[in-house]
């Protein structure tokens, strides 16, 4: 039996003249994503893409693939039939058997593009309906909350497929430029990561390690999560920062109670510069208001101020939970509550100034030579590559 | 070079295991329950091992059954030995400091209904005699006691429980967890009284994969993973015999016990004679413990970056045991001791095959990184 997958766009269809380049870029994306599921032909129609697979293609998986490549609003698996109503009723109920054997309730709903075809639209479901009824008498037509709507497009072939499957939604990643992610191992910062490819964003990712207060477990950790990650962003580079000069310079020149909002400072600071370098147009980070007392929003306030540029947080207005459920779903969470010490806990001072105010910043940052400091971590960067299969040596 | 003081996590396979194990997996890879020859050596095979290791023990060698590690055997005894007596009683005694091996088990059943007892050790990290004589009731069916902490090396007074057992009156078996003692003291059912003694072959330089379990008598416990019936019903499943050969060649390598504690002694009074100079160290393992393990904390830096450091250094310490990697030590905490040393500490852990060269690198290493990242 014929298979193909057809593709409906998302978003992008409601875009103007930038259509084409977008889904230029999501076919490329596409065809990036299914390099291991075999050769895939790509059709493209009006907000659909048709792909027609080679012999020996694997559809099962590139349906898998395809569920986390954003900028797809929903694809359906379909057999091929040719366009003649008796091989369309012979075929319907053996491709769909096993999903409608597990259904109480279907309906047929039929789209006649080509207008040639010498049943209309409602002929053709009475008839098709019919014989399924027949083929499965378990079966009730229920028109308004069917457990299976069963489609019949008349095309250049006929293709028939149950339940269409919801895709990832979104741009397609690279649509809108790239950003720098910061990765701290915890739980927010991965899926802020995957929230901002959802829309268009091709990620960096820049991570801070301390050795040795930080150990290498916490480095392979955010391998872990990237890998995670660039199952629905495709490819990411990280940019492995060494920190721990800043870390104890600020522990040996800070007031204890500054030590946190000065360290998220140079983060940015150097997380901006990377992003310079990289042609990253904004700063990604997982921060929540309130989570914790550098997330308030004082302290966000006085981060922002030394970034360079805009940056996105894309969890700032959700609960642990929901950012939980996210993780959960991305496949991030059991990975995140790992027990290792990451950048982010080893010089926690015990009562971090919740409220602190700009105007303190340049007395708590005093005796700091902020541009040797951060020159210095940019100069010692390590690069990776990583991708949905694991990471590469640059 | 890496100089590698996390024995009591695991050791370096010796030799004469390596050799053992190679030989059995090359030239004697039969299964020991066969009829044929491969077989018929295979059980040879085995039955050499299993002198072996009984005599590391000191136990007969009948008595003594294979699993596949530590943890195997102590889950075989402690879930055998209730099931088999939970009609003569429900109390359990035990210790706050076992391993997780142990303490899983014990809550699991706790769960089931058991009345189990944690017993808390004092500052030096053991547990007193007179704690289990409260503890042990007439209806105590299991005690179960680790001879030597893993975590700061308190030699527990396993000798002494058999006594308050007698003296209770109670039908309990003696149940000594002898992982991190056998090869360092005299763990044999004579010394220790004990009716079952549960041991694992990695922890003395066999390969991973084996353990096994002395059992005074026929009849103690009922044996949980059914199958086969190899090792006389107790464990069964076919025996890796590269694992056992290498555990009875490395059994036979351990047996001079004074002489290798006599050279664990010295190599850890040179470590402890530089390290204790340091300000910011303090040593939480007593002076009664056992040369082999050391418990120390270095005030300022906490264990995983402490173990990071040294790690960076070619020297391998654990923080806290290997097993629990990430969570605060229950032995520390139960021994009562400051949040800040037991977030700050670390164990070394000796084998006799450990060199001098190895004790230099780990000195020097360790005062480095005290002087470094402890605090002033």
């Amino acid at each position: 039996m014929k298979e193909i997958i057809l593709l409906k766009d998302g978003e992008l269809a409601l875009k103007g003249l930038n259509r084409n380049s977008f889904e230029d870029i999501l076919l490329k994306n596409i065809k990036y994503r299914l390099r291991a599921c075999g050769k895939f032909r790509m059709v493209r129609g009006q907000s659909t893409v048709t792909l027609i697979p080679d012999e020996g293609a694997d559809v099962t998986a590139a349906c898998d693939e395809l569920s986390r490549v954003f900028g797809i609003a929903a694809y359906s698996r379909c057999a091929v039939a040719p366009k003649d109503l008796g091989a369309i009723l012979e075929l319907a109920p053996v491709y769909l058997a096993e999903t409608l054997r597990r259904a109480k309730t279907f309906k047929v709903e039929a789209k006649r593009s080509d207008k040639r075809f010498p049943y209309t639209s409602p002929q053709i479901s009475a008839e098709v309906g019919g014989k399924l009824l027949q083929s499965f008498p378990h079966l009730r037509v229920d028109v308004h909350d069917p457990d299976v709507t069963v489609t019949v497009e008349i095309r250049e072939d006929a293709y028939i497929h149950g339940n269409q499957c919801k895709g990832a939604g979104g741009m397609p990643v690279g649509s809108s430029g790239k950003a720098m992610l910061l990765i701290s191992g915890g739980i927010d910062s991965p899926v802020a990561g995957y929230m901002m490819a959802k829309r268009g964003l091709e990620l960096h990712a820049v991570h801070f390690a301390s050795p040795p207060y930080t150990s290498l477990l916490a480095e392979e950790k955010v391998h872990d999560l990237l890998t995670k990650v660039a199952r629905y962003s495709g490819r990411i580079r990280l940019h492995t920062v060494p920190f721990t000069e800043i870390q104890e310079a600020i522990r040996d020149t800070c007031p204890e109670d500054y030590a946190t909002v000065v360290m998220r400072r140079f983060m940015m600071r150097v997380a901006s510069r990377l992003a310079a370098q990289n042609d990253c147009h904004a700063l990604i980070t997982g921060e929540s208001v309130a989570q914790v007392a550098s997330q308030t929003m004082w302290a966000i306030g006085c981060t922002d101020a030394v970034a360079e540029l805009p940056v996105f947080r894309p969890c700032v207005g959700l609960d642990k939970e929901e950012i939980i459920t996210v993780a959960r779903k991305i496949e991030t969470f059991d990975i995140s509550v790992r027990p290792f010490e990451d950048c982010c806990t080893v010089f926690t001072p015990k009562h971090p100034r919740t409220r602190p105010h700009l105007d303190e910043m340049p007395a708590a940052e005093n005796g700091l030579d902020i541009d040797a400091l951060c020159e210095r971590a940019v100069a010692g960067v390590k690069l990776l590559t990583i991708s949905a299969g694991g990471v590469n040596d640059d | 070079m890496t100089a590698y003081f996390d024995n009591s996590a695991t050791t370096k396979p010796c030799d004469e295991a390596l050799a053992a194990a190679r030989f059995a997996a090359e030239e004697c890879w039969g299964n020991p329950s066969s009829l044929h020859s491969r077989g018929i050596e295979a059980a040879a095979l085995l039955k050499k091992a299993r002198r072996q290791v009984a005599a590391l023990i000191g136990c007969p060698d009948d008595r003594f059954f294979f699993t596949s590690s530590g943890t195997t055997a102590n889950n075989t005894a402690i879930f055998g030995v209730c099931e088999r007596l939970k009609k003569r009683g429900r109390r359990i005694v035990t210790t706050a400091i076992e391993h997780p091996s142990v303490l899983e088990p014990m809550k699991r059943l706790q769960a089931q209904g058991f009345d189990v007892v944690f017993l808390s050790p004092g500052k030096d990290g053991a547990v007193s005699v007179e704690a289990f004589r409260e503890a042990i009731t007439p209806d105590t069916i299991l005690v179960s006691c680790m001879a030597v902490n893993n975590e700061v090396g308190s030699v527990m007074p396993v000798a002494a429980v058999r006594d308050a057992i007698r003296d209770a009156g109670a039908p309990a078996v003696l149940h000594a967890d002898c992982v991190q003692a056998l090869g360092k003291i005299d763990v044999s059912p004579r010394a220790l009284g004990a009716d079952i003694i549960t041991v694992s072959g990695h922890k003395i330089h066999a390969l991973k994969g084996v353990g096994g379990l002395y059992l005074a008598s026929d009849n103690l416990l009922h044996p949980y993973v059914l199958g086969g019936g190899q090792e006389k019903g107790v464990y069964s499943g076919t025996e890796p015999t590269p694992a056992i050969a290498s555990f009875g060649a490395a059994a036979e390598a351990a047996r001079d016990l004074s002489g290798n504690a006599a050279k664990v002694a010295a190599m850890k009074a040179r470590f402890l004679d530089a390290v204790r100079e340091l300000p910011c160290v303090r040593v939480n393992s007593a002076d009664s413990a056992l040369p082999y393990i050391v418990n120390l904390s270095v005030l300022g830096l906490p264990s995983q970056p402490l173990v990071n450091a040294l790690s960076e250094r070619g020297v391998c310490v654990s923080a806290g045991s290997a097993c629990k990697a990430g969570r605060r030590s229950h032995v520390l905490t139960a021994m009562d001791l400051p949040p800040a040393i037991i977030d700050s500490a670390v164990r070394v852990s000796f084998s006799r095959l450990n060199t001098g060269a190895e004790v230099d690198a780990l000195i020097a290493a360790f005062c480095e990184v005290a002087a470094k990242y402890g605090k002033k």
